[in-house]
């Protein structure tokens, strides 16, 4: 069990660095957070740092690159120190993750249906039929209009936001303590969009999980999350209540909140960022 | 009006699922036309059988003055039509280096000054050079998403099929890729139909759309209308409440 006084997760100085041929490039610069049963949201620039820091955590990284952090804890247990078979098993169990690219990360040569059983009889004792309703169950409860269709499809015979959602029902299925949505809901409709956000919202409160929302959608996120951790660069740039978005003071935070394009509003072009230098730095 | 693109009737069936219920429309010449619905309703099928990648079983497609009745599309088309998938990940091979996937299909149309169209491509969608000999897996998602924008620009085409483009992207980049594309259709004139979930890109980019759900249009109407909230299907007012963000119980 975890000590209670110890958060769900702790996250300190994290770097993750990748060799290339062109030299190093350092995804991410020295992360450092905490989180509890509760809503973080993670927001920032393309490229700069969010999917890495999620695969990170899960210990997802590509092998070749390098990993170092002064802290990276689930509860009171090292992540970096426990054994890879460990790992595995707190992996899709205990901690999820709700990978960016769901076509990619779902097997292309197995059906939904199949692919959510397999991974709950990974984790549980029970028998097929009891897991392919637990399965249907889940893709009902994503808001697949026709769960029982859709079980039998491969991942290339669904649209963008049915992987998506496929993806959610896998990683949900088990019930994590910790999860981590990377950009869980971006192709989804709006309607859609909200039923899955009060999924996660419903787990959050009735279960106690610990959600990590990373998304580009600042005024989705500041509805949704209790904070927010805006990332620019690899790093980490601001933490903002998200009732308090009106007082972003890093100017990244500030100039996002006024490039979104709205319905009733004329702004051609749009207005766009200068970004500056020192922000990398 | 000219059109750009007609489709009439158009019947896209998967073992008797019909992704596509008898669709007609029709988009003009220069035209930016918007396409919003419900996930599942067909907005990429669409999209694919307007591309050659889907057959579609019933009604007709019209391109440019041309008919094409079946999946057979040639160079012409190509040069004509040119499409950014929803899916960055699937379209762009994860083993090719940028330069390559930028390369070739100059190479294949025969384009000249390679090295200079590679260089602004590239810039166009905020990336530097620094990032041409990667490999597209080792983009992020974003990253991925405006090379495969570069890529369907890169070939001066006169039609652009956009599925979603910049639902990857944060707002500061996807204002900078929307920026670009305006630019791009008011200096050749381009026609644009766009798929997005985002009501807000729809009305900041398009002059029309169209509302679909379940495999049918249920709606096709002004961009202004969005604003002046002048529309019928009851699906068109969800999507517009459910654009204002999230709502705790
Ligand atoms: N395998 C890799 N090799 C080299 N660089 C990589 C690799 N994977 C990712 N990167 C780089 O690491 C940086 C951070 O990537 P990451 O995927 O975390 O960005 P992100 O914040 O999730 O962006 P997005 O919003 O576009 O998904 C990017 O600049 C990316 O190009
Ligand atoms: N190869 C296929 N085999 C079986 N069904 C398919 C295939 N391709 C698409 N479909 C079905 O056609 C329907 C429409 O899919 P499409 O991808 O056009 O939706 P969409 O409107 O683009 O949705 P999204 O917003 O989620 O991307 C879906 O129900 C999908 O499962
Ligand atoms: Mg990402
Ligand atoms: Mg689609």
């Amino acid at each position: 069990m975890t000590a209670s006084t110890s958060p769900l997760l702790t996250v300190e100085d994290l770097r993750v660095t990748f060799p290339t041929r062109t030299g190093e490039v350092n995804a991410v610069r020295g992360v450092s957070f905490a989180l509890g049963k509760e809503r973080l949201g993670i927001v920032g620039e393309s490229g700069s740092g969010k999917s890495q820091t999620g695969r990170a955590i899960m210990g997802l990284t590509p092998g070749h690159a390098k990993i170092t952090a002064r802290k990276l804890a689930f509860g009171d247990r090292d992540l970096l120190a426990m054994p890879k078979a460990e790992r595995r098993a707190l992996r899709g169990k205990r901690v999820a993750m709700i990978l960016q690219d769901p076509k990619y990360s779902l097997n292309p040569v197995s059906t939904i249906g199949r692919q959510i059983v397999e991974t709950l009889k990974t984790h549980e004792k029970i028998s097929s039929a009891e897991a392919k309703s637990r399965a249907l169950a889940m893709l009902e409860a994503v808001q697949i209009r026709d769960p029982e269709r859709v079980f039998d499809l491969y991942p290339h015979e669904v649209s963008g936001g049915m992987g998506q959602r496929a993806m959610i029902a896998m990683m949900l299925v088990c019930g994590p303590e910790l999860l981590i949505a990377d950009e869980p809901t971006s192709a989804l409709d709006v309607t859609v969009q909200l039923e899955v956000l009060s999924i996660l919202d419903k787990l959050v409160a009735e279960r106690g999980m610990g959600l990590i929302f990373i998304s580009h959608d600042l005024r989705l996120v500041s509805s949704f999350c209790d904070r927010v951790i805006v990332m620019y660069a690899g790093k980490i740039v601001e933490e903002l209540p998200s009732a308090n978005l009106a007082a972003a003071q890093h100017p990244y935070t500030r100039g996002l909140l006024n490039c979104l394009p709205t319905i009733g509003t004329d702004r051609h072009p749009l207005p766009v960022l200068d970004r500056k230098r020192e922000w990398a730095l | 009006m000219t059109s750009a693109i007609s489709i009439r009737d158009m019947l896209v069936t998967y073992d008797g699922f019909p992704a596509l219920d008898h669709v007609s429309l029709d988009v003009g010449v220069g035209e930016s036309f918007g396409i919003v619905g419900e996930s599942g309703s067909g907005k990429s099928t669409l999209l694919r059988a307007v591309s050659g990648l889907t057959s579609f079983s019933q009604g007709t497609l019209t391109v440019n003055g041309r008919s094409y009745p079946g999946r057979r599309r040639d160079k012409e088309f190509y040069q004509t039509v040119q499409m950014v998938f929803q899916d960055p990940y699937g379209s762009l091979h994860p083993r090719q280096t940028v330069d390559r996937l930028l390369l070739e299909p100059l190479v294949i149309h025969g384009f000249d000054n390679i090295e200079g169209r590679i260089t602004r491509a590239l810039d166009e969608v905020g990336l530097g050079s620094g990032f041409r000999f990667r490999y597209s897996h080792q983009l992020s998602g974003g990253q991925r998403q405006r090379i495969a924008i570069a890529r369907a620009l890169i070939l001066e085409p006169k039609i652009l099929l956009l599925d979603e483009p910049t639902s990857a992207l944060d707002a500061s980049i996807q204002a900078e890729i929307l920026n670009l594309l305006e630019q791009a259709r008011r200096d050749r004139n381009l026609t644009f139909v766009m798929v997005s979930h985002d009501l807000g890109v729809i009305s900041h980019m398009c002059e029309r759309l169209a509302v679909m759900k379940t495999g049918k249009v249920v709606e096709t109407m002004p961009a202004e209308a969005l604003e002046k909230r002048e529309f019928s299907a009851d699906y068109t007012r969800q999507l517009l409440v459910a654009s204002e963000g999230f709502r705790r119980g």
